[in-house]
């Protein structure tokens, strides 16, 4: 029930790719040993990047579980910006949001917009 | 002394993976500048590369975490991450176990630190190998300083842990060329990715150069409050450059490139010393 368990599952499935495997396959099944709360359970399901962001979580775990399920990059910061538009600022840990929710930090290249990832 | 090339690199994933979203005039004159490192790494002709990284939590967690850790196998694999989303195949990566075991020993003198005979790599190492030795064909020692969970090793620890890199080399017959990977100002894989505080970069770096030891462990503009105020999380990993300074003994750097490329999520930089200047 704590960030720590949050972060040690993304790890785990991070580094595993059997775990993947299992996890594409049950997610709950393999959340299940994991020590978490409904709302950790609920976020990573969903999975809801913009609350695991909230949570803490460092985003180094997170960018790879986000690239895990397939998401894109712009929409993975996105998503983290609605997380705090939605839920408040980052509840601990060093990975805090120090730009404003509308400011423009990292513009693609005006060649190569709406390329995909 | 054995050791033959010294020098630092970015490695962040957007490099790779995000090489289509970057201006392409920025983007190929730091290419170049990249993969000139690695004609120049490889004209040294090391018989291993020892890769400081500040790994992430690719292979050490908070449940035992090594403040710094070397690897000690025949092989390696990565990347950790999806290949597709970091623009790098996954494969295997040749180590050395003996020159390993022996570079540790030596290392041990001087340093505590924690040794693995599994590693998996993640961008940290894998970015730069994809342009430092594209054919992977020199082995790899991987090196991990703690960047990322804190507590962190205070920078006069990392710098010691130089030195005990190069007496480690010292002792050697093999040449040993070191990489250090990282940095330098960046609020990596945040909603403030590619924030860079472009001033304080080049200021590092001129630190670097200068191979000053007084002012790269500078109390009041690197301790971890002041790092993260100027320069994110991803500023902690100035561990990885000071402690190639250390390493470098005394001699004096050339920066090739530090350009801001914002989706990329740093000052792309490329560095090196002159070892002769030592």
């Amino acid at each position: 029930m704590t960030l720590y368990a949050v972060q040690k599952f993304l790890y785990e499935l991070n580094r595993t790719p059997a775990m993947q495997s299992a996890y594409t396959a049950d997610r709950h099944a393999v959340l299940e040993p994991f020590d978490l709360n409904d709302e950790e359970v609920a976020a990573l399901v969903e999975p809801d990047i913009g609350k695991l962001f909230h949570l803490g979580v460092n985003g180094q775990i997170l960018m790879h579980f986000a690239a895990f399920h397939q998401i894109e990059w712009q929409d993975y910061l996105q998503r983290m910006r609605d997380g705090i538009a939605t839920y408040g600022p980052v509840r601990e840990g060093v990975y805090a949001m120090t730009t404003g929710l509308d400011d423009v930090i990292a513009p693609v290249h005006s060649s190569s917009k709406g390329a995909s990832s | 002394m054995s050791l033959v090339f010294a020098g630092v690199c970015s490695h962040a994933p957007g490099i790779t993976g995000r090489a289509h979203m970057a201006d392409p005039d920025v983007r190929d004159r730091f290419y170049e500048a990249f993969r000139q490192m690695g004609d120049d790494l490889r004209a040294a002709k090391p018989d291993a590369v020892v890769i400081i990284a500040a790994e992430h939590f690719a292979n050490f967690f908070m449940n035992n975490m090594p403040s710094f850790a070397i690897g000690m196998a025949d092989s390696y694999e990565g990347p950790i991450e999806d290949p597709g989303w970091l623009g790098i195949e996954r494969r295997q990566v040749p180590g050395n176990r003996d020159i390993s075991q022996r570079f540790i020993t030596e290392v041990m003198k001087g340093s505590d630190i924690a040794y693995a005979e599994e590693w998996k790599f993640d961008h940290g190492i894998m970015v730069p190998l994809h342009f430092l030795t594209p054919d992977y064909d020199i082995p790899v020692i991987p090196v991990n300083i703690n960047c990322q969970g804190p507590p962190l090793a205070p920078l006069e620890r990392a710098w010691a842990f130089g030195e005990s890199m190069r007496r480690a080399c010292e002792a050697m017959p093999e040449r040993i060329a070191i990489i250090g990977t990282g940095g330098i100002s960046h609020w990596p894989a945040t909603p403030d990715s590619g924030k860079i505080n472009e001033a304080w970069d080049l200021d590092f770096m001129d630190r670097w150069c200068r191979n000053d030891k007084d002012a790269l462990l500078d109390a009041d503009a690197y301790n971890d409050l002041q790092v993260y105020s100027d320069a994110g999380q991803g500023g902690f990993e100035i561990r990885t450059y000071l402690t190639v300074s250390a390493a470098a003994g005394g001699a004096q750097g050339v920066v090739h490139f530090c350009e801001p490329i914002p989706i990329f999520a740093v000052s792309c930089t490329v560095a090196t010393y002159d070892l002769a200047s030592a």
